[in-house]
């Protein structure tokens, strides 16, 4: 069985401190890492290819330091990795990074599950899972959270989904796109020949050039539909805390309970 | 000359933290608190294959050099010692002992089941009367037939209730015994299933209290001829060279407790106020931090450099020795100072930094104290003490031949 | 890989650009600016440059003629098992805001199987008109017929702007719709406007963990797609005087062309709504262990309010992810949201900022929680909880 997992590196967000003078992002020393729920997903593919053989492909569109989560993906037992990378990908939307991914997966050949987290933590959309399935016209089957079945052989797929309101089962036929969430499974860690494997493995990197077919025109900043025009900080709360101070932990909790029925909110 | 760790190197060193962060870290307060071993950690680090880092993967290890093995030190001691020292002694004391001095049969019999975390190790040289003085330690063997006859107690042996086996050293040569001429003691692979020999917990330690630490009584224990670790008469080199790794790993193991000690001192050098600023704006605790930078760099560097050693297939008791008695005194002061940063917090166990200074402790008493330390590099530098080259030196690091399937 | 281009001739070196990147992707190397890989091509930097040092690579103006031909306003209406969701009808209440703007209609788009009385609701809360497309296929959300039958609504019908809720559902189809029609989709939208010069939807959702705010447009494309998160938006009041039309569409799929069937739905046994609770009571990292949930829990109880955590106490596994308010959880608004042991992060208050009144009990009088909230104790939460707890069991005379 053929499985490609999409990942992305992403500045790890919980250590994104705020310069409190300034009000800009501190960015210095924030680590990169793999997007956490991409995580899921490549134990998911792994996890596949133990079940069934086959090939896992990690593929990741980035700048050239994006190889390091690629090799963490290998040291965690993937077989292969491709990056894409390339100027004219740069300042993609998830319209454009959709279709770069989809050309690059198209390139790879044949496959038989696409898997990738919920969201990147960075920019949170969910919307590049959803956005390859549509470009490669294959069933999307978002918010994973176990995979009940899969026969090689008559090509079926059941899978819980996790929603709102609670979990549905579906059926599909492979080919399929997975976007998986963070109850899945418990991700591994690297092993120690898989790290040797990531440390020597050759990634290839492919440009626009290296994608047959592809129409430049929807590569990028020039083929993304939107466009950031102001980024700014968070507006902060208005308002002022009031503090309830009292002699006791009693007094203190009767004069909060006091304040919170008057607001009416109880 | 290249300072620089590899990238497989980095990637191991990302690999143990997050294990350390996620397996360990989460519980070890409490494990602490309530004086718990916790044999779990210990299985998931011989799943993960730490157990068996540098050991070839013919024998059943994952095949990294020894640079790796002090890597892994260091994030297993940045989150709690009680790990670090399972490394000591099972990788460092016992492991890396059989690499250097066991036969063939012996490897396959003991080291690949150690290697792959199957079965645990440790070393027993330490006696109730005997620590420093290694000629006054007690435990005998005779001769009896093709067998052994053990008798003796070992005391302070880290995983003492914990390892299925034990390299113990012992007296093989009464009339040597009493003359203390050292060529008289032998070296032994005892496993727990033998007849008479038991083991004990030891309780109320200052600290590691998440590690097990015990004793090992020998009563008319009958141990193979073929469990003899290199020859009659070896244990004392065997004994010494086994202190080259374990004293190795205590090192690494200092520099990640420095390295906690300095990451808990930043974080709350930035967050705590005092005087209408950070506590970090003040000179004094500016200077408790500079230190620790000082002793953190030293500190690494002194490990890389015997780690090199090792690597190179090179002498490095005198080396690996200096890292140890450095380190360990830079942890206990940087741990130290890590707890007058918190001030009255740091006094309590809210904060991990009370821990840090507890588990730094030992280090500086055990695999030679400090004052042994200063005998030693003072010894060297005098030329009153040089290394003689051993009959087995511990193996040369070679990618191709650690890799090898078989 | 970085697209900006700095003009080394005319860059005074003042670094004003490299303060407002948010990316970190700007510094000063010789008093000069300097780009690197974590650039995103966002033009914060643009403005701020006194010299006009500073360009990115002009867009193509527009994809194809003909945008004045998209207008209208269009939502769509989720629903699941024959019950509309909340945030359907706070689409269109903000629907109705931009149609007005914009002096347009306001269009909702229902699919689905026997659902008509949804369609009159529908125009209760704001809609012109209602699309009905009522087919066996739709009984169920699916991907495909779903995402079908809106292309080729739109493509039929050209709307200017079609606003998704951002539930699970949502993201899913809105993704697959706007890829196919290849138009701009913003995802997670906390603020939309009308543009007054241009007449664009301004777009602006938090990003990077919710530590920034980017505002975001679709100028050359449409129609301008948005999903918006749960209560970000008021729900506006049914208005059952209102009229409007209700249009039959046929399916555009029949069953045999659709690739997957849902073959059961669970719902979760003692199901957390934190999206719908009047009040939350929350714990962090501060709570301590699993046990340390039993008083906030109680609290809860009393109030009749729902358990929230932070993302520092679902990581620790201390309590499910269904609990998690935050950027990677689920977003709140609340009446009331009591944060117990919550340091607050950004990721946190990007969650429950909008909450009416956030209560902080904590006892690091410098953490950030304290800066959102209305109220705040300072002291240990396993002392202060419980009292609360009994002051209002006597107080609510329970």
């Amino acid at each position: 069985m053929n499985i490609i997992v999409c990942i992305k590196q992403v500045p790890d967000t919980t250590e994104v401190k705020i310069n409190p003078e300034t009000g800009t992002l501190i960015r210095e020393g924030v680590p990169s890492i793999v997007n956490p729920f991409d995580m899921y997903a490549i134990e998911e593919g792994l996890r596949l290819k133990e079940q069934f053989g086959g090939k896992v492909t990690v593929v990741s569109m980035g700048p050239p330091q994006a190889k390091e989560a690629l090799k963490e993906a290998v040291a965690m037992g993937a077989d292969e990795a491709v990056l894409l990378s390339d100027r004219a990908f740069a300042g993609s939307d998830t319209w454009a990074t959709a279709y770069t991914l989809s050309q690059a997966i198209r390139k790879l050949g044949q496959f038989d599950v696409i898997l990738c987290g919920k969201q990147a933590i960075d920019g949170d959309t969910g919307q590049v899972g959803p956005g390859i399935a549509r470009q490669l016209g294959i069933t999307q089957l978002t918010y994973v959270f176990k995979i009940l079945k899969l026969d090689p052989q008559s090509r079926a797929l059941v899978v819980e989904r996790l929603l709102e309101e609670g979990r549905e089962v579906v059926e599909a036929q492979l080919p399929a796109l997975l976007t998986v969430v963070k109850d899945i499974n418990q991700p591994r860690y690297p092993t120690f020949l898989g790290i040797r494997r990531a440390t020597k493995l050759d990634i290839p990197v492919w440009g626009a050039a290296d994608l047959p077919e592809t129409d430049a025109g929807k590569l990028g900043l020039k083929g993304s539909p939107t466009q950031v025009v102001k980024v700014f900080s968070p507006p902060k709360r208005e308002g002022t805390v009031v503090l309830i101070q009292a002699e006791t932990v009693d007094e203190a909790a009767a004069a909060l309970a006091d304040r919170l029925l008057a607001e009416k909110v109880i | 000359m290249d300072l620089g760790l590899t990238e497989e190197h980095q990637m191991v060193r990302k690999m143990v933290r997050e294990f350390a962060e996620k397996e360990i870290a989460p519980k070890i307060k409490e494990l602490d608190r309530k004086h718990e071993y916790d044999r779990a950690i210990l299985s998931k680090l011989g799943q993960q294959g730490i157990l068996g880092i540098c050991i070839p993967v013919r024998y059943g290890g994952a095949g990294m050099d020894y640079i790796s093995l002090a890597i892994a030190c260091e994030e297993l001691e940045r989150i709690d010692t009680s790990a670090r020292v399972a490394m000591s002694v099972h990788v460092g004391l016992n492991s890396l002992s059989l690499l250097q001095w066991a036969t063939e049969e012996q490897r396959l019999k003991y080291l690949v089941p150690q290697a792959s975390g199957q079965k645990i190790a440790t070393y027993g040289l330490t006696e109730p009367n005997a620590g420093s003085d290694v000629a006054g330690i007690q435990t005998t063997a005779r001769k009896e037939g093709d067998h052994w006859i053990l008798n003796g107690e070992k005391m302070w042996i880290s995983l003492a209730d914990v390892a299925d086996n034990f390299l113990l050293i012992a007296w093989s040569d009464m009339e040597k015994k009493r003359k203390r001429d050292h060529s008289g003691m032998s070296a032994f692979i005892v496993e727990r299933g033998f007849s008479g020999i038991t083991t004990g917990s030891i309780h109320g330690k200052l600290g590691v209290r998440a590690g097990n630490t015990g004793s090992i009584t020998l009563t008319e224990c009958i141990v193979p001829e073929a469990n003899l670790l290199g020859q009659e008469g070896e244990g004392f080199k065997i004994a010494m060279s086994a202190l080259d790794g374990g004293r190795y790993t205590v090192a690494a193991g200092a520099v990640g407790l420095i390295q906690a000690s300095l990451d808990a001192s930043v974080r709350y050098a930035n967050d705590r106020q005092s005087f209408g600023v950070a506590i970090g704006k003040h000179q004094l605790v500016q200077q408790m931090i500079a230190k620790m930078v000082a002793r953190l760099d030293a500190g690494r560097l002194l490990v890389y450099q015997a780690g090199w050693l090792k690597n190179e297939g090179r002498r490095n008791t005198r080396e690996t020795g200096l890292a140890k008695w450095v380190n360990c005194d830079a942890a206990f002061e940087s741990a130290n100072d890590a707890v007058e940063i918190h001030g009255a917090y740091g006094y309590s166990d809210e904060y991990d930094v009370e821990r840090y200074l507890r588990n730094s402790r030992g280090a500086v008493i055990y695999e030679g104290s400090r004052e042994i330390h200063q005998l030693m590099q003072a010894s060297y530098a005098l030329g009153y003490r040089q290394d003689k080259p051993l009959r087995c030196e511990l193996p040369k690091y070679d990618p191709v031949e650690w890799q090898k399937e078989s | 890989m970085a697209l900006l281009e700095i003009n080394r001739e005319e860059c005074i070196g003042c670094g004003a650009c490299v303060d407002v990147c948010p990316f970190g992707a700007l510094k000063l190397i010789d008093d000069i600016a300097t780009v690197n890989d974590q650039c995103t091509a966002c033009g914060a930097c643009l403005d701020v440059c006194p010299v006009e040092a500073l360009k990115l690579p002009e867009r193509p103006q527009a994809k194809e003629e003909g945008l004045e031909a998209y207008q209208g306003v269009w939502t769509w209406v989720e629903q699941f098992q024959g019950q509309a969701s909340s945030i359907s009808w706070e689409m269109l209440g903000q629907g109705r805001k931009l149609a007005d703007q914009r002096k347009t209609t306001l269009t909702a788009c229902l699919l689905g199987h026997q659902v008509e009385p949804i369609a009159k609701e529908a125009i209760f809360y704001g809609a012109d008109r209602v699309f009905w497309v009522d087919d066996p296929t739709l009984a169920v959300y699916r991907t495909q017929p779903y995402a079908n039958a809106l292309v080729s609504l739109v493509r039929q019908y050209k709307p200017e702007i079609f606003l998704l809720g951002a539930s699970s559902r949502g993201r899913d189809l809105a993704g697959s719709v706007a890829t196919e029609l290849y138009t701009g989709l913003t995802a997670d939208c906390t603020g939309l406007e009308i543009d007054q010069q241009s007449n664009l939807l301004r777009q602006t959702r938090p990003a990077f963990g919710g530590n920034i705010m980017a505002t975001i447009i679709c100028p050359n494309y449409r129609p301008q797609m948005s999903t918006v998160r749960h209560r970000v938006f008021e729900m506006p009041t049914a208005d059952k005087s209102r009229q409007g039309q209700i249009v039959a569409v046929s399916a555009s799929m029949n069953e045999g062309q659709i690739a997957s069937k849902v073959l059961e739905f669970i719902t979760e046994q003692g199901e957390v709504n934190l999206a719908d609770a009047k009040i939350i009571v929350s714990g962090g990292r501060g709570v301590g262990g699993q046990d340390g949930f039993g008083p906030i829990r109680e609290l809860a109880d009393v109030l009749g309010g729902a358990v929230g955590s932070s993302r520092a106490a679902v990581d620790a596994g201390w309590i499910p992810y269904a609990h998690q308010v935050g950027q990677t959880g689920r977003t709140v608004r609340p009446d009331l949201y009591i944060a117990c042991g919550i340091s607050g992060a950004v990721q946190h208050l990007a969650g429950m900022g909008t909450a009416k009144v956030i209560v902080a009990i904590n006892k690091d009088p410098e953490a950030p929680i304290f800066t959102m909230a209305n109220y705040g104790i300072v002291g240990d939460l396993f002392q202060i909880v419980p009292a609360l707890t009994a002051q209002f069991r006597k107080k609510l005379h329970k």
